[in-house]
């Protein structure tokens, strides 16, 4: 069986060589998630100018955008990606556990854990919040409806999840039985799940359903601009999470196709002033303290947690999200 | 479904007239290996990383089994309305001329043709409570979109041209001479259909039966967006293969897509059984 597996691996891998288009130096692929869309699109015309200005070559970026764990997962499956720049740091890290495209250690390449820019949950609810959600609390009260997208399939619907789980257990003095209660009772609300972060905010603007959207706050910032803030309110509740979505390189791809340089300046691009900039117009929370305090009047102040919480995103997900985990217990029939 | 005894495969029963028989034939195996036993064999391979009892343990989850019976039971569902209103629409098409027949014959193509996620997108703004449709609905307390409901609907949408088009045929081959005999020895409008008419179409519509029940079986595109996706409520099984792909649980999706396709298969065959029966039945 191994050895057949072997041969069948080769062969699908010789015939995706023989078929897959030929990558010049000049052009580098990043593989994203579903919201940055309009972030990258504006990045990467700001870092070809930016390469040219300081090569003199010319470089052109692709970019390639989907759910979180399913981008992961064409990586893992042979897409040839110079870079990665994913929802969460546990999708990377099964890239890492699945190839050897990169080192286990990645995170720790890149300043602030890899992760250039920040987001965080915030609630999106119907003009006038007729339903007068304020916090975590009333997204739990009888009759509330939440959307959400299934935390199975969308890195955005992890976050949420562990920001309701941790406020919970932070207001019961850390104890995880009252976070898991919580996100059981919460979770009774939800009468759609979505697969990705954008079909949910669909659902909720286009469709009507739901009283309050659990959404990216870049997510809720764009479906107000995007739908017209007569329509749509933002409300922070009084603690979240701090996600991080991280980006790395895949060194034996780099190496392979001699990109390894402008990948690694495209990622360290990310960082300077001009980077934060874009990425802080989009919406993301910029790592930069100058930059934070230009745009601190768009990003609200809200006392974060983040994923140490939970001990990190390995452990995260095998005990919330895995098969068998906390989330699936919460959809057990019979109760 | 030739009844030629399968001792030896290359031995012919009699001489045929038309020459290419070994032409033909390895033609077609080659293309069916190529098509689709090769990528049924890369399924067939991939659960046993965690062994029978791991296969067992995954499709008797109570959600696998949920989305299972969802998946299977809305398509039935479908290809059962289908089935019935594909056949008032075929017996339409060939039986009155009237105008705009032309355009109303195109329209059946249509589901062939549209995205299947444009057709999910389109189906659920209609029926969602704040829908066209949806909004004189809702006050009924009929809930079409983000319930099971919402996956018939879809399913009923994308098959019903393969009922139209394999009824269609057999309806323009019918003798109307046979239609005439009938009414000549006194049977009623009614008994000419059941007794004459019906026995001739029914394998056909089996056919076109069994084509929507097997499309809408796999059916992921147009669903998602409808089905409100809720475990155990309204999560179909092809979703389910997605949701564990995402968690790199490559044996847990396979052996999902294996009990779909011994499911299928199994329904296939029994309705390709019934087809038989029938023909002897309808002497034809």
């Amino acid at each position: 069986m191994k050895w057949f597996k072997r041969v069948a691996i080769t062969t699908a891998a010789l015939v995706g060589l023989a078929v897959s288009p030929v990558w010049g130096s000049g052009q580098i692929l990043n593989v994203s998630y579903d919201p940055t869309r309009e972030l990258y699109k504006e990045f990467n015309a700001a870092f070809a100018k930016h390469w040219k200005a300081t090569t003199g070559e010319d470089i052109e970026i692709k970019a390639s955008h989907g759910g979180s764990g399913k981008q992961a997962r064409s990586v893992i499956d042979g897409l040839d990606a110079d870079v990665v720049t994913l929802a969460l740091a546990s999708d990377i890290d099964a890239i890492a556990e699945n190839t050897d495209l990169l080192s286990k250690q990645w995170q720790a390449k890149l300043p602030y854990n890899s992760t250039p820019y920040t987001s965080t949950i915030v609630f999106l609810v119907r003009k006038g919040n007729p339903k007068a959600i304020k916090d975590w609390d009333d997204l739990v009260k009888p009759g509330i409806q939440v959307i959400t997208p299934n935390p199975k399939t969308s890195g955005g619907a992890r976050w949420n999840y562990l920001a309701a789980w941790g406020y919970a257990a932070d207001k019961a003095g850390g104890s995880d039985a009252a976070g898991k209660e919580f996100v059981a009772k919460l979770f009774k609300n939800v009468p759609v799940l979505d697969t990705g972060a954008r079909g949910s905010t669909t659902t909720f603007v286009q469709r009507g359903i739901g009283d309050v959207l659990l959404a990216w706050e870049n997510e809720a910032f764009l479906a107000i601009n995007e739908l017209g803030a007569d329509k749509l309110e933002i409300v922070v509740p009084s603690v979240s999470i701090l996600a991080e979505p991280p980006v790395a390189v895949l060194d034996k791809n780099v190496d392979r196709k001699g990109t390894r340089k402008v990948a690694e300046a495209y990622l360290t691009y990310l960082y300077t002033p001009e980077g934060q900039e874009i990425a802080a117009k989009n919406y993301y929370r910029p790592r930069l303290p100058a930059l934070a305090q230009k745009y601190a009047t768009q990003f609200p102040n809200i006392k974060l947690f983040d994923i140490t919480k939970f001990g990190g995103w390995a452990t995260a997900q095998k005990t919330h999200f895995a098969d068998g985990g906390v989330f699936d217990e919460i959809y057990k029939p019979g109760q | 479904m030739s009844g030629s005894s399968g001792f030896s495969l290359f031995k012919r029963r009699n001489r045929s007239i038309i020459p290419g028989f070994g032409l033909t034939l390895g033609i077609t195996l080659t293309h069916l290996t190529l098509i689709v036993l090769i990528p049924l064999a890369a399924l067939m391979i991939r659960p046993w990383d965690i062994g029978l009892s791991g296969f067992w343990h995954q499709v008797t989850e109570p959600r696998v089994l949920a989305a299972l019976r969802l998946s299977f039971g809305a398509a039935f569902v479908a290809a059962a309305i289908n089935a019935v209103f594909g056949l008032a629409v075929a017996w339409m098409l060939v039986r009155y001329d009237f105008w705009g027949k032309r355009v109303v014959d195109a329209i059946v193509d249509l589901p062939f043709a549209l995205p299947t996620a444009v057709a999910g997108i389109a189906l659920t703004s209609l029926y969602a409570p704040n829908g066209w449709v949806g909004q004189y609905l809702d006050p009924l307390g009929i809930k079409v979109a983000y319930t099971p409901l919402g996956v018939v609907v879809a399913l009923t949408f994308i098959g019903l041209p393969f009922v139209v088009r394999t009824v269609q045929p057999v309806l323009e081959e019918l003798d109307t001479e046979l239609e005439e005999a009938a009414a000549c020895l006194g049977a009623t409008r009614f008994e000419t259909f059941i007794r004459v008419i019906f026995p001739v179409i029914f394998p056909a519509l089996l056919t076109g039966f069994a084509l929507a029940l097997a499309r809408a079986v796999g059916e992921y595109g147009s669903v998602i967006f409808i089905a409100g996706n809720m475990p155990m409520v309204s999560e179909i099984a092809p979703l389910l293969i997605v949701i564990k792909l995402e968690q790199f649980n490559y044996a847990g999706a396979a052996s999902v897509g294996i009990a779909m396709l011994i499911l299928s298969f199994i329904m296939l065959l029994v309705i390709n059984l019934l087809q038989r029966w029938s023909r002897r039945w309808a002497g034809v």
